[in-house]
């Protein structure tokens, strides 16, 4: 926690000044954290503060109560500074039980808080997640600061009158801790209390009950039952600039962002084929919602068919819109040549998770790359984009439907599953300034050919059924260079391989250049990240250049074709270091395409870099 | 390729017919179907930018290519996915699905049983020949048992799928059948079949020369032809024979149709049944009829519509709200705050 020492007062308890703090909520996967952490999120939101979450849910949806492998977590960082990842090191944990202690107590800082209940702590739990001996017995917490309370039996007494059963109220118990820290950090709770009343709008007596039990945790801090060296905390508004903001998770950005961008085409309609994977399904939930925005979303029987749902869309004059994760995409390959030989628009989204097959589906990673770079049978490029924070989700949409339709042409949009389900602050743009890249159907029949190419874009026409006209045939088998007709001569099959190359290779001609993030142009070493790296290694490499290291940051939006000034810019420093979040993939495609001795650093445990453990590999490459 | 039918232009069946060589082996029962359709076509008075066909992989998938119609040769099995797409983005369009036996009952049978569920307002024409021609002779999923194949030298082991029992089992609203050189029933279920809002299915037993010849003789052949069709009419008897002397009945006592002759043995014309379209049951029976006990059931078997996916689709996303384009709302929905 980075603590300033000015006291500040605030209601009849002093408070402290805090800069930035991290909480993590954890516990059973049915104590509703993830409900927990979001209503904190928007409070913390709505008080003016930067923030980043990081959702960590396990893949069982309710795994054997008291379980360790049925924590589920909730991290929030927020500050009245730039905050720019879920936080390293938590400051604060909140364990609903001891397996939610027991996951979650190594990513507390020593002298950290931890808020325990323990009204939870009984034998039976302390085995299911076990402890071999009570942690409130031994010097287990004794690094910390321990706060603990029957939050069971606090519970249970301020949701008495409602006459819920006994397990219905002890339910409530989150929203008692949710009331609790709020109090500590000064947040409001109306949004909360509005919340509880929509979401249980049908059942009054549970909406009062959590209601109480969230004003009860609050009243419990405000009221002096707390010890005495716990205080109540300040956390400034984060210096923004002025507009209208709201919360905005990756897939609700990247939802709305693929809608903009049908918008900004000129399209009326965006066709999602999908079929439920994790982590990807949350964008077929939220695009599902948005019919009257021109959406139809289209859950298929599986992968294959939405795969192909929408490229038939687009064959029709929609955006089609495809969504999955690795296992998914893999399924999706071949019809993904389809769409790349038919030079159809298409958007496939791939929020990837931890592999190989089902791997860790609910855990983050990046090792997707050479899949979506390389992985479909015979020369079938194809650009690849990716989003590095939840809020550029929505732009990184808009610009894989404008290379989709300019260039016709598939895109891979990777994200990951923190980017899925993290949210952050989000100035509204103005819609004014959001770009216009309106297409052209073609509709004169004279002189059509359907793969003629647009001399600029190497684009083929979109010549839609229903143009009179236009009546042609497109498919999968290799076609003449002009009619599109069957051709198996063999200087038209190079002729086409080419084509295809070279039309996705000139994209690189109609992107920005690549800029640098944060630091100097050249030097003695770069930090090269893409996706959701972005948060740590700015945060490291802003840390070292603070002890007067000479170390860049560049982050690439772009991953196929690579902007056309990287190989320039990379060849400016002494030594690039490429962290991943996988087995080394953009670094082989640097050192392939550039010939450069990149190096790689890989992190595969399922959890996003540590911005000290970037700073301390940046500290030792400089050394070295 | 540069005229443009006007809209009142007649269209004749070679107006469908594309200026592509066609290239199935000689004899093959793909040109007679190909005929058919495009006589059909003419019939119903389709336009051709309004017509799309959709095809998967196989020899009957090379048809789109044969059309003058919009045309999308896909890959393996998924046509009836991507003409899902297509109506999804333009449900005006007159969408035809060609598949096969390989390409719509193996490899894409999970589509045709989901496509056949959602009833999607398509034409699903399925040319089943009982073999693998593309690729050179393989057995298929109808393919009766035994039936050898440099796959299956000794003969194949797994029983066959009846087509139109599939299509009934998935859910399927309108099944038909028809032989592929039998012109104009055949032009009669297509047009039925193009008439039917919700997805058409029908079977053609279609003669593969070169890999299976003659595996349909049994029903087709002329000479047995009378005595092993049984061609359906909605509200007739099910009679069948040169005469038109034998009806099907339901045996008495049990669930089985059975062969007779009104006039013998006691039976009489209101023991035969009628056939009823509407009548799943009926029509599950009646594919399910086989020779040499039985004749091969034809013509429109099953017919009984229902509201189609796209319609249930559309109809959901009105009631979602009224249509807008507005960005601006879409982004500024929900809790926002303002610094100033």
């Amino acid at each position: 926690m980075s603590t300033s020492a000015t006291p500040a007062t605030r209601g009849p308890q002093p408070r402290e000044v805090r800069e930035s703090v991290v909480i993590r909520f954890a516990g059973d996967s049915g104590d509703g954290m993830q409900l927990t952490g979001a209503q904190f999120t928007l409070e913390t939101a709505l008080a003016g503060n930067d923030l980043a979450t990081f959702p960590d849910f396990p893949a069982e949806i309710r795994a054997p109560a008291g379980t360790t492998f049925g924590v589920s977590a909730f991290q929030i960082h927020f500050g009245s500074t730039d905050v720019k990842t879920a936080g390293d090191d938590v400051d604060v944990l909140v364990a609903m039980n001891p397996a939610a202690l027991m996951v979650n107590l190594t990513d507390l800082r020593v002298g950290g808080t931890v808020l325990l209940d323990v009204g939870a702590f009984t034998n039976r739990n302390l085995a299911k997640a076990g402890f071999d001996a009570n942690p409130l017995e031994n010097e287990t917490l004794a690094p910390y600061q321990l706060l603990k309370f029957d939050v069971s039996k606090l519970t249970l007494n301020a949701v008495q009158e409602f006459g819920l059963s006994q397990k219905e109220a002890l339910r409530c118990r989150n929203m008692w801790a949710l009331g609790l820290m709020l109090w500590m950090y000064g947040r409001d709770r109306k949004a909360t209390a509005e919340w509880l009343a929509r979401k249980f709008a049908k059942r009054p007596e549970i909406q009062k009950a959590n209601l109480a039990a969230l004003n009860a945790g609050h009243a419990f801090g405000e009221t002096a039952e707390m010890p005495s060296h716990v205080v109540g905390y300040t956390v400034a508004k984060a210096d923004v600039g002025p507009g209208v903001y709201r919360t905005v998770s990756g897939t609700e950005a990247l939802g709305w962002g693929l809608i903009a961008g049908a918008h900004a085409a000129g399209l009326s309609r965006v066709v999602l084929g999908s079929y439920p994977i994790t982590p990807a399904s949350p964008l077929l939930h939220v695009l599902a919602a948005l019919k009257p925005f021109g959406v139809v979303t289209f859950q298929a029987e599986d992968e294959i068919a939405a795969v192909c749902s929408a490229i038939g869309a687009s064959y029709a004059g929609a955006l089609g819109v495809t969504s999955s994760s690795g296992p998914g995409i893999a399924l999706k390959g071949e019809a993904l040549g389809l769409a790349i030989s038919t030079e159809l628009p298409l958007v496939v989204v791939n929020a990837q998770r931890a592999g190989p097959s089902t791997g860790m589906p609910t855990k983050t990673e990046q090792s997707d790359l050479y899949q979506a770079v390389y992985g479909r049978n015979a020369d079938a490029p194809l650009p690849v984009i990716a989003s590095c924070t939840p809020t550029d989700c929505f732009e990184v949409a808009i610009e894989a439907v404008r290379l989709a339709t300019r260039y016709m042409t598939p895109v891979i949009f990777l994200t990951d599953g923190y980017l899925a389900n993290a949210a952050e602050p989000w100035l509204i743009p103005d819609v004014e300034d959001l770009p216009r890249f309106p297409v052209a159907f073609r509709t004169d029949p004279e002189g059509f050919h359907p793969y003629v190419r647009d001399p600029e874009t190497l684009a083929r026409p979109w010549a839609v059924p229903g143009t009179p006209g236009l009546e042609h045939r497109i498919g999968g088998i290799e076609r003449h260079h002009d009619s599109g007709h069957i051709s198996y001569d063999p200087d038209n099959h190079q002729k086409m391989t080419a084509a295809r190359a070279a039309k996705i290779a000139g994209i690189a001609n109609d992107i920005p250049e690549q800029a640098v993030e944060l630091g100097d142009e050249r030097g003695a070493l770069v930090v090269v990240g893409w996706g959701s790296t972005y948060g740590p290694i700015y945060q490291a490499v802003k840390r070292v250049r603070a002890e007067g290291g000479a170390v860049s940051h560049i982050h690439l939006r772009y991953l196929f074709p690579f902007p056309r000034n990287l190989g320039r810019l990379l060849a400016g420093f002494d030594r690039v270091l490429v962290p991943e979040m996988n087995n080394g993939q953009l670094v082989t495609m640097l050192r392939s395409t550039y010939l450069l001795p990149a190096e790689g650093l890989s992190k595969v445990t399922g959890k996003p870099f540590k911005i000290s453990e970037l700073a301390d590999a940046i500290r030792a490459r400089l050394e070295g | 390729m540069t005229t443009v039918a006007s809209p009142t232009e007649h269209l004749g069946p070679k107006d469908f017919a594309s200026d592509q060589e066609v290239r199935w082996c000689p004899g093959c029962g793909d040109y007679a179907i190909l005929k058919a359709i495009h006589k059909a076509l003419a019939e119903l008075g389709a336009r051709r930018e309004n017509t799309v066909f959709i095809s998967g992989i196989g020899c009957a998938a090379r048809f789109p290519y044969y059309m003058t119609t919009y045309g999308f040769h896909t890959i393996h099995g998924r046509a009836p996915a991507i003409a899902t797409g297509v109506k999804l983005a333009n449900p005006g369009l007159d969408v035809w699905v060609i598949t096969g036996d390989g390409d719509g009952l193996s490899i894409g049978g999970n589509h045709m049983l989901h496509v056949l569920r959602r009833n999607v307002d398509l034409k699903i024409i399925l040319f089943n020949n009982e073999i693998y021609g593309l690729t050179k002779g393989q057995y298929s999923p109808t393919s009766r048992r035994g039936t050898r194949s440099p796959s299956t030298p000794q003969g194949s082991v797994d029983n066959p799928v009846v087509a139109c029992q599939f299509a009934l089992g998935a859910g399927a609203r309108f099944v038909a059948r028809a032989i592929d050189t039998a012109q104009a029933q055949q032009i009669e279920v297509l047009k039925r079949a193009q008439a039917h809002r919700g997805t058409s299915f029908m079977e053609i037993f279609q003669n593969c020369v070169v890999f299976n010849d003659g595996v349909f003789h049994g029903f087709t052949d002329k000479k047995v032809a009378p005595a092993m069709q049984l061609h359906v009419e909605h509200g007739k008897p099910l009679l069948f024979g040169a005469a038109r002397e034998r009806g099907i009945r339901v045996r008495p006592g049990t669930l089985k149709l059975e062969v007779v002759t009104p006039g013998e043995g006691g039976i009489s014309m209101d023991d035969v049944l009628v056939h009823d379209e509407t009548d799943r049951v009926l029509a599950t029976m009646l594919v399910a009829m086989e020779p040499p006990a039985l004749p091969v059931a034809l013509g429109v078997l099953y017919c009984n519509p229902a509201p189609t996916y796209e319609d249930d689709v559309f109809a959901q996303a009105r009631a979602a709200g009224e249509p807008t384009a507005d960005i601006g709302t879409l982004l500024g929905r929900g809790r926002t705050w303002t610094v100033s």
